[in-house]
Formats: C-alpha cells, structure tokens, sequence
C-alpha cells in the first residue's frame, strides 16, 4: 500500500482485493468523522430557518413552516436591539483587539529573532510560561486591579487584557525566522534605514502572513473569549456575544420563547468566524508549514 | 481570556518547530550580529529600536500578566474580615496557608477535581486516538477529497465553544431535539443531561470541537517526518498499517506527548461549558469544576483569598505540566528533531 499522496493509484493495481477494502474503511471512517463534524452545523443552519412551532417538532423540510426573515427580524428586535449591540461590540473587541494585539507581538517576536539584547532568554522563558496560565488565575486580580483603576465595567477593562498574546510571540518569533533573512536587513542597514524604519517597511512586509496568522488565531480567541467579560461587565450595552447568548441562555428553560432567538443568534454569531477560516484558510495553512515554501 | 486562548491555540504547531527557531537563532551566521558593536553591547539606535518595538508587549506583559499573578499569589495570603454587618471597615489579615486548607478540605472543590480529572481521562485518549487515526488515513493517500474533509473536520473548531455548547445542549433536550426523536422512534430513551451521561455528554462537546483541529496538527507533523524513511520501510515490504505504527507514529512521539500535555490543561480549565450546562440541568451545581469553584468563590461568596489559594493551585498544576512541555521540547532540539513542515509537502 502507498503512503505517498500523490500516487495512489501506480500501486493500486498489483493486490486490489485487499486494498480496495482498506481504502473503503478508511473512507467511510473519514466519512464519519466529517459527518460528525457536520450535522450539528447544519440542524443550527435548518433549525433557523423555522418557525417556533416546527423547530420543536424539528419539521424543517416544509416550506410552509419558513420563517428565516422573521425570525432575524425578531432576533433583531428583542431587548430593544440587543443582538446588534453585543454584534458590534464583538466586532470592536475582537478586531480591534486582534488587529492591534498581532502587530504589538509581531513586533516583539521579530525583535526576539532579530535582536540581541540584555535579558532576552529569562524574558522569552516568562512569555512562555505565560502561555500556559489560565485565564481564571488571571480574572480576579485582573478584576480587582481595574476596580481600583476605575476600569471594571468599561470597553478597557476587555479591550487591554485580550491585546496580550505570548503565543503570538512566540510564533512570530519562528515566523520572522524563516520568513525574513537577515541578508535583507542588513542591505537595508547598509542603505542607511534605522532599525525601526526597516522593521516597518522590510521585516513587517515580509511577515505579513505570519501577522494574518496570528490575526486570526487572536480574532477567534477574542470572539469566543466568555471569562473575562463575565468577570468585568455588568452594563449589558457592553456584552460581546458570547456574553449576551449565555445571559439569553439562562432564560430559555424558563422561557421557551428563547430557543428560536439562539438559534439564530448563535447562527449568526458563528458565520464570522467560519467565513474568516475559509477565506484565510492559506494563511493559516502556510502559517503550519511555515518554511516548506524555501 | 487570552491565556486560555493561548493554551488552544499553542497546540496548533508542532512542537519541534520551537527548537529549529531557537537553534536557527543560536546558530546564525555573524552577519545578523553585525550592528553590535566589536564590545558586543548593542548600538545605541539598536537599543532604541528594541526598546520599541519590545515595549508594547514589555508594558502588557507586566500589566495583564505579572502583577495579576503576584496579586493573586499575595491574596491567597490574605483573608478579608468584616467587623459589624459585612459593610465598610473591611480589613485583611495575613492568614499564612490557612486558605489553602480551606480549598484542600473543602467537599466541594475536591469533588470538582474528580469530576475534572474524570473528564479528562474520557477525553484526552478519545481526541487524542481519533485524530492520530484521522491524520494516519490523512497520511496514507486513501482518502478522497482529503483537503475539503480536513476543512470541514476544522470548522467546528472555528465555532465559539459557547455557540457549540448551546448547540449539543439543545440536542441533548427533549422537545427541541431531533436526535432524541429519532432515538425514541427506535424505543431507546437516553437522558443526555442525566447522571450517567453528563460527562460523555461534556466530553462529546469538546471532542466536536477539537478532533479535526486535532488532526490537522498531527497531520502537518507526520508530513515533516522524512520521506526517505517511509519509503525505506515499504521497500522492506511493511504494509501501510506497520509503517504507521513502526515509522510514522514514533516518529511523531514528540508532538503528541506536547499535544497531550496542552489538551490536559485546557481540559483541566473546564468552564464554559458546564456553565451553560448548569442552567438546564440540577445537576451541574455551582462548583462543578475548579475553574467554576474559582468563579462561584470570588464573586459569588466574595471570598478573595479562597478564590485566589484555588487559583494558585491550578496554577502550579499547569505550570508543572508546561515545564513538562519546555523540558520535553528542549531535549528534542538537542537531538535535533524535523522541522515541521520541511519534510514532504
């Protein structure tokens, strides 16, 4: 049997009884698993094209029974407009946050490659240990050093604390090792551009996809981040999404009238998130193999 | 928060690929060295430069990192106590361990480790075993489609864990559920939210989420592992099967034990999850899990000291476990492991 991906079939003709059957169990366990990974997708996806009535009874092949639109008018109308508030605040947060976050450890991860200086190893160590210290260790010191600051409760007290991301660090570390030569720089120091000048218009250009990178991986931890602004707000004018869905959640036991507004809230909250991995799915792959392209 | 976002994401390298960047950085030609001076102390516009560029990060380090840690570490000291009804006139008093104890001897927090570790023994080798089989078949050029199939095994994972925790949650309810009306059809009753079946149920959420995610790591480190040596093994005449466990899996060793490492701790952080899942069953209480113990005791009792003595507890748990990770990934640079993704592409 081969294991190279390009040529299955050069081989495939020597024993196929045997092989055949192989790749049939292999298919159908991939087959599986994507179903797996599928289905629940798409009951959201159906579920929010009812009405109240037949999403109970999960009715969602007449069409007698569609209601998409007013269902998004709904979702739209509840808590005198919630929904919207919470989708913008999300959006503020998460792409605010990852846009300024990435560039600020694209920066560090560069000067770490590049740069010697005094302190550098015990410093790389304390980002890396930082990585791996949960977010709860985090909240209440977090929580009651904003208070005293006059923070809790306000777009600061999410918006700063998510900026921070060693792991992005740390990748843009391996990024700038393999993405910009230190030949490059060198000719641009030659040319008599300053260090900061050529990080701006040499070493940033050619992280560029390192930077979607590790946008992406920000964006998506911001989106779904529910910890920190569980702990911080009270004011529901400033709830991200996720914040808002589990308050919405907490009635819907109580209120079966919620069960429709979440599922096309949560509908819509996921697509973001979705059509950004699709779209940037090259970075992100290039991002994994980074150096296979030298 | 960002630190439990790091603790997903860090798994989506492969390991080895810490070590080349560190040795590439060590083993640089001089040239990268050559704006230091021949003293060897960094030029002055260098120094600007790196102070710079390192000081956004520098300032957010200390700032959302450091002193929050110390903070919680000195709290866990401290115990707050009121004299008349509990309002104005607070004052701390250092308590040495005493907070410590109290988490330790508490019922409910001990009760909440077992539920935690008990998660975590269902799920760490259900994710682990799938998506190392998932990428093995990724591997071994059987599959049709391979590329689109991984995309799709990757979305879930594209889904906010409380958008997928309110998606199994309603599948698991009676009334709203289509799978539990096709499993009444069949005359099979399941309760999804009941004792027997919280923690699959739990675990189901998370292995959705993280299997294909999962796979797509182990599956960009088998492609690092050197051709030359799959090939060398099927020349010898071992079949796809014995070339994945005698090569390929070994070969790997490396990410998986990382991999392993990371899925413990964000598993040992269980929190969303059964937060959402407390409002629909009674049997998720409050203190469910530490994490949730952590929350329910800073703001739900106000007990800062109790809430931050458990803090630290898992906090040392999880560094223990990431300098596992440094260890394991400092002796695979010395041996000098593949670069991911240099391999076969």
């Amino acid at each position: 049997m081969t294991a190279t991906v390009n040529a299955p079939d050069t081989t495939a003709g020597s024993g196929p009884a045997p092989r055949s059957y192989g790749r049939l169990v292999a298919n159908a366990v991939v087959g599986i698993s994507v179903l797996y990974a599928l289905l629940p997708l798409l009951w959201l996806l159906l579920a929010s094209t009812v009405d109240a009535e037949a999403l109970f009874a999960s009715d969602f092949f007449d069409l007698s029974n569609f209601a998409f639109v007013d269902n998004i008018r709904a979702l739209l109308a509840q808590d005198d407009g919630a929904y919207l508030t919470w989708y913008g605040n999300s959006l503020l947060y998460a792409v605010g946050g990852a846009a300024i976050g990435a560039l600020v450890s694209t920066a560090a991860g560069y000067v770490f490659d590049k740069f010697e200086f005094t302190g550098k190893r015990p410093l790389f160590a304390l980002i890396l240990i930082s990585v791996m210290v949960p977010a709860t260790v985090l909240a209440l010191p977090l929580y009651l050093l904003a208070s005293d600051l006059g923070l809790a409760n306000t777009v600061w007290s999410v918006l700063i604390p998510v900026l921070f991301n060693p792991f992005g660090v740390y990748l843009a570390r391996m990024f700038s090792a393999s993405y910009v030569p230190d030949e490059v720089l060198e000719a641009a120091r030659v040319d008599g551009a300053n260090e900061l000048r050529s990080f701006f218009s040499v070493g940033l250009r050619m992280l560029a996809p390192g930077y979607v990178t590790i946008f992406l991986f920000q964006l998506t931890a911001i989106w779904n981040n529910f910890f920190l602004p569980l702990v911080m707000l009270n004011d529901t004018e400033l709830y991200p999404l996720s914040l808002g869905l589990y308050s919405w959640n907490s009635t819907a036991p109580i209120n079966p009238d919620y069960y429709p507004l979440m599922v096309i809230g949560s509908l819509l909250a996921l697509l973001p998130l979705v059509v950004a991995f699709l779209l940037l799915q090259r970075y992100w792959r290039s991002g994994l193999t980074a150096g296979s392209v030298k | 928060m960002t630190a439990s976002s790091g603790t997903a994401a860090a798994a989506s390298t492969p390991s080895p690929s810490l070590s080349p960047s560190m040795t590439a950085a060590k083993s640089r030609s001089v040239a990268a060295r050559s704006p230091r001076t021949p003293a060897g102390r960094p030029r002055r516009p260098q120094r600007q430069a790196v102070g710079l560029l390192l000081g956004p990060f520098t300032l957010l380090l200390l700032a959302v990192f450091l002193i929050p840690v110390l903070y919680a570490i000195r709290l866990s000291f401290f115990s707050e106590s009121h004299s008349g009804l509990g309002f104005g006139n607070a004052h701390t008093t250092f308590v040495g361990l005493r907070n410590y104890v109290a988490v330790l001897s508490d019922p409910s927090f001990v009760r909440g480790v077992g539920t935690t570790l008990l998660y975590a023994l269902v799920f760490i080798p259900l994710v682990l075993a799938g998506a190392l089989v998932l990428a093995l078949l990724f591997d071994s050029g059987l599959i049709r489609a391979r590329q689109l199939s991984q995309t799709v095994l990757f979305v879930p994972h594209a889904v906010p864990g409380i958008i997928a925790t309110v998606i199994w949650l309603y599948l698991y309810t009676p009334g709203i559920s289509p799978v539990l009306d096709v499993l009444s059809k069949g005359d099979v009753e399941v309760n999804f939210l009941g004792l027997q079946m919280l923690i699959p149920s739990l675990v189901n959420i998370a292995l959705w989420s993280g299997l294909g995610y999962t796979a797509v790591i182990f599956f960009a480190a088998l492609r690092a592992i050197p051709r030359e040596l799959v090939e060398a093994a099927q020349v010898d005449g071992a079949g796809a099967v014995r070339t994945a466990l005698t090569i390929k899996v070994p070969m790997i060793r490396g990410t998986l034990s990382t991999v392993a490492i990371f899925t413990t701790i964000a598993a040992l952080q269980l929190f969303t999850e059964p937060m959402l899942l407390s409002r629909a069953t009674p049997l998720v209480g409050p203190r469910y899990t530490p994490n949730m113990y952590i929350f329910d005791a800073a703001f739900t009792r106000n007990n800062y000291g109790l809430a931050s003595a458990a803090s630290v507890l898992l906090l040392l748990v999880c560094c223990a476990l990431s300098y596992m990770v440094t260890r394991g990934t400092a002796a695979r640079g010395r041996r000098g492991a593949p670069v991911s993704g240099k391999g076969r592409s």
